[in-house]
């Protein structure tokens, strides 16, 4: 089953909104990251039901960048490095679900004084927490623990690092 | 319309439906943040929408549900809805889907009788007729979760005001 990539788009920004004003409740670090756990660790276990179990941790690795990212961010990592002590970077040169945000431009002033406009990569960490914990969730799932961190200083790349707990 | 593997979207609305009754322990206000989200969400949906469906502005309340059920449910969420129950003033109507893409996987705990799980979708029909001019009241009155047959949203027109000179389309 199929719907519009637009639906995830707006649904992700909302969430996004909702949890930056929220006046109560926790964070929006705090409830994105659970949320997206859930959904990473739920993805993982569908897409990696039908293969063998990914026992070594650059193998799996390897098939998040690949089959899990090709599902979920619609086109494969195009790099992966690591220095082979539990440190993984991930680089995806046109990370999806940042396209808009990179695209997007400052309308032109017309001699208006608007406020200085929010840096992107400002702007772009909120947006980053989602991916960041369904990748982390997807991990878990397969038995690694990781913390996952994310950096959009040249949009629309993005290099996710990996690192597995206990190295 | 480029497509996505609808489970992605699906169950990060039920992660995120599960999010919100953690914050909120009470299902009438998770109903009521549904509700709004989706409000923000059809307000700007509402411009894709125009833009893709290539399609005239509605004349009337009636045009415009007939298009939602008809292209907005196919666009986005990739199902169909029907227009029924119309009043005799022509300002109340249905939208049933019996189809829905939200509620896969889903089953409602006995403790979450009262919640709206697909709630967000009232909220985008009010927040994309809003943007048209049309303020209307939208309410699910059957749902599949809670044992009915099909999923049904009760549509009511409260007020529209027709754009007028010179806020015209350019054509």
């Amino acid at each position: 089953r199929e719907c519009a990539e637009s639906c995830m788009d707006y649904l992700t920004l909302e969430l996004v909104h909702h949890y930056r004003d929220a006046q109560q409740g926790p964070s929006l670090q705090a409830a994105l990251d659970a949320v997206g756990e859930r959904v990473g660790r739920q993805l993982a276990e569908r897409y990696a039901r039908d293969r063998p179990p990914l026992t070594e941790p650059l193998e799996a690795m390897k098939w998040l960048c690949k089959e899990f990212w090709g599902e979920v961010f619609r086109k494969p990592v195009d790099n992966l490095r690591t220095n082979h002590r539990g440190t993984f970077v991930l680089r995806d040169t046109q990370f999806r679900w940042l396209w808009r945000l990179a695209q997007n431009q400052m309308p032109p002033q017309l001699g208006l004084s608007l406020p200085p406009a929010v840096p992107k990569t400002e702007l772009a960490a909120d947006y980053l927490v989602l991916p960041c914990a369904i990748v982390r969730g997807a991990l878990a799932q397969l038995g690694l623990d990781c913390s996952v961190a994310a950096d959009a200083a040249s949009l629309p790349q993005v290099d996710f690092t990996v690192v597995l707990a206990g190295g | 319309m480029e497509t996505i593997n609808a489970e992605i979207f699906t169950l990060t609305y039920g992660s995120m439906v599960r999010q919100l009754i953690a914050d909120y322990e009470d299902v009438e206000e998770v109903n009521k943040q549904l509700d709004k989200m989706g409000f923000s969400m059809g307000q700007r949906l509402v411009d894709e929408f125009l833009a893709k469906s290539k399609t005239q502005r509605c004349s009337d309340f009636r045009e415009a549900a007939e298009k939602i059920a008809k292209q907005g449910f196919k666009m986005f969420l990739n199902c169909q809805a029907t227009v029924a129950g119309w009043n005799a003033e022509g300002t109340e109507c249905s939208l049933i889907l019996e189809d829905n893409p939200l509620t896969d996987f889903v089953e409602l705990p006995e403790q979450l009788q009262g919640l709206k799980y697909s709630n967000l979708l009232c909220g985008v029909i009010r927040g994309a007729l809003e943007m048209v001019n049309m303020d209307v009241e939208c309410t699910f009155v059957r749902d599949v979760l809670q044992g009915d047959e099909v999923y049904e949203m009760r549509l009511k027109l409260l007020s529209s005001s027709p754009e007028s000179y010179p806020f015209k389309d350019d054509d």
